[in-house]
């Protein structure tokens, strides 16, 4: 599968999604001027990806700010690897937050409430 | 301008730059918001906030509250005049700052046939508790769509979560077809 490879800037989060070397990460902010247009090629690649996925999925979410409109999309993300999860592949979400950010350690909590899957919450420092 | 003209507006500059002083404003602008004008204010405020040693805490908080504020006009300030794109997406928007507080206002002008529904929203999250809009906030991201203009409705609840205060709105009437929308967001200084 192709892999999908965008440098964070400071409106735009850093995405990695490689299968050959397991890497699936979101990190950094995200505002982008339009969410949707930003996340769509993400989401298509999770809809083949769903197809072809071997062994465990450990998916990482690295987020230090991200908007309202972008919390809709992430949830999208999440729901896809929800009904992969589903239908019996062996997925992990890893949500990482700072550690002093309870909004961030928060949103996790709340993602986790709403979509059925594997949900493993990681305080770092900064 | 005549000397008459000059005079005069000389003097509303200076009233104008003490009225900014005596309400300690620290960003005033009119006219359309764009994503760049949103990255350009909410960098001068962090690193003015940062100057001012401002906890990260609050920083966050302002940061958050003038991105939601700023994106409800670029998306949902209404066109006057119907086609007239000029006015797309145009409004005042202001931080100002008081001893205990970051105020973020915005306005704009909208039609008045979304007053009601607009009020209802509005008033519905300020009688809500934390837990409370934190169940409305996730309903409203599990069911609610994308508009076209990208609005999941999530800016007011968002701001209201964040800021733990209740929204301070007001509709000024322009016309029998149009108000102008005033909203301020107040952010505790402390903490």
């Amino acid at each position: 599968m192709e892999v999908i490879k965008i440098k964070g800037t400071d409106d735009t989060p850093n995405v990695i999604l490689d299968q050959d070397n397991g890497i699936y990460e979101i990190s950094g902010r995200s505002l982008p001027e339009d969410v949707t247009s930003f996340y769509e090629p993400i989401l298509n690649w999770l809809d083949d990806f769903a197809e072809t996925a071997e062994g465990q999925t450990v998916f990482s979410f690295k987020l230090v700010y991200f908007n309202t409109a972008s919390s809709k999309l992430l949830l999208d993300i999440l729901m896809k690897l929800e009904e992969m999860h589903e239908n019996g592949k062996d997925v992990l979400i890893k949500w990482y937050f700072p550690e002093d950010d309870e909004d961030m350690e928060e949103a996790g909590e709340e993602y986790a409430d709403i979509v059925d899957v594997p949900f493993e919450q990681v305080a770092y420092t900064l | 301008m005549d000397k008459n003209n000059v005079k005069g507006f000389l003097e509303f500059v200076y009233d104008f730059y003490r009225s900014m002083k005596a309400h300690e404003i620290t960003l005033v602008y009119e006219g359309e918001i764009t994503h760049q004008i949103t990255k350009a204010f909410t960098s001068l405020t962090e690193s003015n906030m940062a100057k001012e040693s401002e906890s990260n805490l609050v920083q966050k908080k302002v940061f958050h509250v003038m991105v939601e504020c700023l994106q409800n006009i670029s998306k949902h300030a209404d066109t006057f005049g119907s086609d007239d794109f000029l006015f797309a997406g145009r409004g005042i928007f202001m931080v100002s700052k008081s001893k205990n507080d970051y105020h973020v206002t915005t306005g704009n002008v909208i039609e008045n046939t979304k007053i009601d529904e607009l009020t209802s929203m509005l008033e519905n999250i300020n009688q809500l508790d934390k837990d409370g809009l934190k169940q409305l906030y996730k309903t409203q991201m599990k069911e609610g769509r994308l508009s076209d203009k990208g609005g999941a409705g999530l800016g007011f609840i968002d701001i209201a979560r964040k800021t733990g205060n209740k929204l301070d709105f007001h509709f000024l009437p322009i016309d029998e077809a149009s108000s102008f929308f005033l909203l301020t967001s107040s952010i505790s200084r402390n903490g």
